[in-house]
Formats: C-alpha cells, sequence, structure tokens
C-alpha cells in the first residue's frame, strides 16, 4: 500500500539497511477502471441496437368497399409544415382556424382532443396526418411516435402524403403561420 | 472476568481477484461485440420509443440519406437468387464467382449497369464507386430499378423461406418528406402497405 516512510532513526549510526519493499499494489483504481469501462460498454451497446416501428397505409387501389362513414368533429388532422412546426385542427377543414405549435406542445394538445372526443361522443379520436413536402422525415417519425405514445391511435391513423390532397385552406393557413 | 478483546483487523482487502474478474469480462464483452457495418450513406436515424426490435432475417433495409437510395437484403441465399432473378430479368448473367462476392456486400446502391463493376470492386474503392453515382435509380414505374429489386427480393425470400419479407426504411431524420414518399410510392405500387421504420431508442423521457 502506498505509505510514506517518515521514522527516521538517526542518530545510530551504523550500517544503512534496504528496507524490503512490500510487493503488493494497490489495486483498487484498477478494478474502478475496469468497471467503469464494462459498464460503459454494456449502456452503449444496448443504446445503438435500431427498432421498428410499423407503419401501414392506406391501400391505394381499393376504390370502394367498406369505406367507413367518419364524423368531421371526431377527427383530427395534423400538418407537418418546416422548422419542426406542426399545425391541428378539429372536424372539417377551413371551418376552424389551425392551431400551429411545436413538437413539445402537441403531447398536451393530443391528450386534451382525444378526452374531449371521448366526452361529447363516446368514440375513439381518429388522427389524419399530412407531411408536406417541407417536413423531414424525421418529423413524421415523432408525430408517429407521439401518436404511439398518447394512445391516440387505437383507430389506425391515417396517413396521407398525397400533396394533392392538401386542401387550400389548409395550405393558406399554413402560410400565414410561416410553415409552408 | 476480564473482557474479551477482539483483534482489530486490517480494512485493506485483496483486489487480485476482483481485478481479474473485471478484464475478463471487460474483454468478453469487447469480442463479442458485432461490429457495426460502416454506413455507405452516412445516416442518423431519428429517435423513437418504441421498443420493437429489427429481425435479423427476411428482411430488406432500404436506406435513404442526400437523396440516395441503397438497398441491403439480409440472408445471402436470398440475395444470391435475387441477382440470379434480376440477371434473367435484364438479359446478361454473373458468374459463380460475382454471385458469391455479391453475397457479401450487405448495402449496395448503384444502377444495375454499374453493378458488374461494382462487384468486381474491392472495399474502399467500392464506397469511392458508389459516391459517384445517385444510388438506385428510384422511378416509380414498374420498370423502375428499385421496384424491381424489391419485387425479386420478396419473390426469392418466399421462394427460399416460404414467409413475406419485410421492409424497413432507414432514413436520415433530415431527409425531405418528398424523397421518402417517392420511395413508399414504389412499395405501395406493388401492395407493400406494411414496413416499418427503422429508429433508435431514445435515450430519456422528453
Amino acid at each position: 500500500m502506498a505509505e510514506l516512510n517518515t521514522g527516521g532513526d538517526g542518530g545510530k549510526g551504523g550500517k544503512v539497511r534496504s528496507k524490503k519493499q512490500s510487493t503488493r499494489v494497490d489495486l483498487t483504481a484498477m478494478v474502478d477502471l475496469a468497471f467503469l469501462l464494462i459498464t460503459f460498454f454494456m449502456l452503449t451497446t444496448s443504446l445503438s441496437k435500431p427498432l421498428a416501428m410499423d407503419i401501414a397505409k392506406p391501400d391505394k387501389d381499393v376504390k370502394d368497399l367498406n369505406k367507413l362513414e367518419l364524423k368531421a368533429s371526431q377527427t383530427m388532422t395534423i400538418l407537418l409544415g418546416k422548422n419542426d412546426k406542426i399545425a391541428w385542427y378539429m372536424g372539417e377543414a377551413g371551418k376552424s382556424t389551425p392551431t400551429i405549435e411545436g413538437f413539445n406542445d402537441i403531447r398536451a394538445s393530443l391528450l386534451k382532443n382525444k378526452q374531449e372526443v371521448k366526452d361529447k361522443m363516446g368514440k375513439d379520436i381518429i388522427i389524419v396526418v399530412k407531411p408536406t413536402d417541407a417536413s423531414t422525415y424525421e418529423n413524421f417519425v415523432n408525430i408517429m411516435d407521439e401518436l404511439n405514445i398518447t394512445k391516440t391511435n387505437i383507430n389506425a391513423p391515417a396517413i396521407d402524403d398525397d400533396p394533392k390532397h392538401l386542401m387550400d385552406s389548409e395550405k393558406e393557413a399554413m402560410k400565414t403561420g410561416g410553415i409552408l | 472476568m476480564g473482557r474479551i478483546k477482539v483483534p482489530r483487523k486490517s480494512t485493506s482487502v485483496d483486489m487480485t481477484a476482483m481485478c481479474d474478474v473485471a478484464f475478463l469480462l471487460l474483454t468478453f464483452f469487447i469480442l463479442t461485440a458485432t461490429s457495426r457495418q460502416p454506413d455507405p450513406l452516412d445516416i442518423k436515424t431519428p429517435s423513437s420509443s418504441v421498443q420493437f426490435k429489427v429481425p435479423d432475417k427476411d428482411l430488406a433495409i432500404l436506406s435513404i440519406g442526400k437523396g440516395k437510395v441503397f438497398i441491403e437484403i439480409i440472408g445471402q441465399d436470398v440475395k444470391k437468387l435475387t441477382l440470379q432473378k434480376m440477371a434473367t430479368l435484364y438479359s446478361t448473367s454473373f458468374t459463380e464467382d460475382e454471385a458469391k462476392r455479391f453475397g457479401v456486400i450487405s448495402s449496395f446502391g448503384v444502377p444495375f449497369g454499374n453493378l458488374k463493376q461494382f462487384i468486381n470492386l474491392n472495399g474502399d474503392d467500392r464506397a469511392k464507386f458508389e459516391a459517384k453515382l445517385n444510388g438506385i435509380p428510384t422511378d416509380s414505374t414498374t420498370n423502375g430499378e428499385l421496384y424491381r429489386w424489391i419485387e425479386q427480393s420478396r419473390r426469392a425470400t418466399a421462394e427460399l423461406h416460404n414467409t413475406e419479407m419485410r421492409i424497413s426504411i432507414k432514413g436520415d431524420s433530415k431527409e425531405e418528406y418528398p424523397t421518402i414518399r417517392k420511395i413508399v410510392d414504389v412499395l405501395q405500387k406493388q401492395q407493400v402497405n406494411k414496413f416499418s421504420l427503422i429508429t433508435s431508442a431514445e435515450a430519456a423521457a422528453k
């Protein structure tokens, strides 16, 4: 162990005997380091594992068949714009001004709307996601993740990424908000 | 009667065994960790809270970044059969050796016309070669190369393993949505309406 040899035995003359040094080394620091590295490797390897998020899109070719009639007031449309901003509105397009917010606030809005729809109509909310050309892939993944977290995807969310389906009123609202 | 004296023991413990174990574990973890395949496209996947792990067979991964598309077909047997099918479609042929070399390439993004040349290159040159080209052509017609690659690999998977191949999209977070839509359109054209997006785990709750 590390210790200081302070005992001075001055005075007594004679041969200077070299003291036999102990061969034991303090391993504490070495063990600390080893465990630190182990912890580091274990944590980083489990984090880098890729995960898969399943996405189902509506079939493009099916023309009619069982089309489910939905009430407009039951749906919430989410538009993904640029600069990581979202515009959302309830019900029909053009009748209410979309709320524009960031990804941090969308969770609260989702939960609030979900609860409102449930209280008013006793049904689960239906989400329509419209990624516009200005949005990034990350926005899309994030919003799908939020839907997953808030459990607003009981009725499978509709993903409508056809630019032709983006209505004029929606475009207008997004332009005013400066996110298109 | 006097009190029994408890002899005071030294508090220092022999660390040798502990040290041995720690380093043994360390070595074990380092050796067993699979080194990550270098990605030809520098992709940073977005994070999410899903907990479903990517399966390790019967899978094709479409990597999207900088407007380019690369495809990776998992499984050597499927990869070889896909190459064979593609060769028949474009009426060319590959030698046994070329097929073998193709089997170990992980992900690639060259037009079919350049594939032969690409296979015969070596590691470093391959990356340089790919960087010059624009990935797999993605025109969404049924004759598009990406369409055919996916179609043929699905056929090959069905033939060899009797299961439907899963398709995963691995996109860069900053990729613009229209690029993604183009790829999804190609998938939907062949009735693949279900696919998965590859994400990394979220570090902490937001």
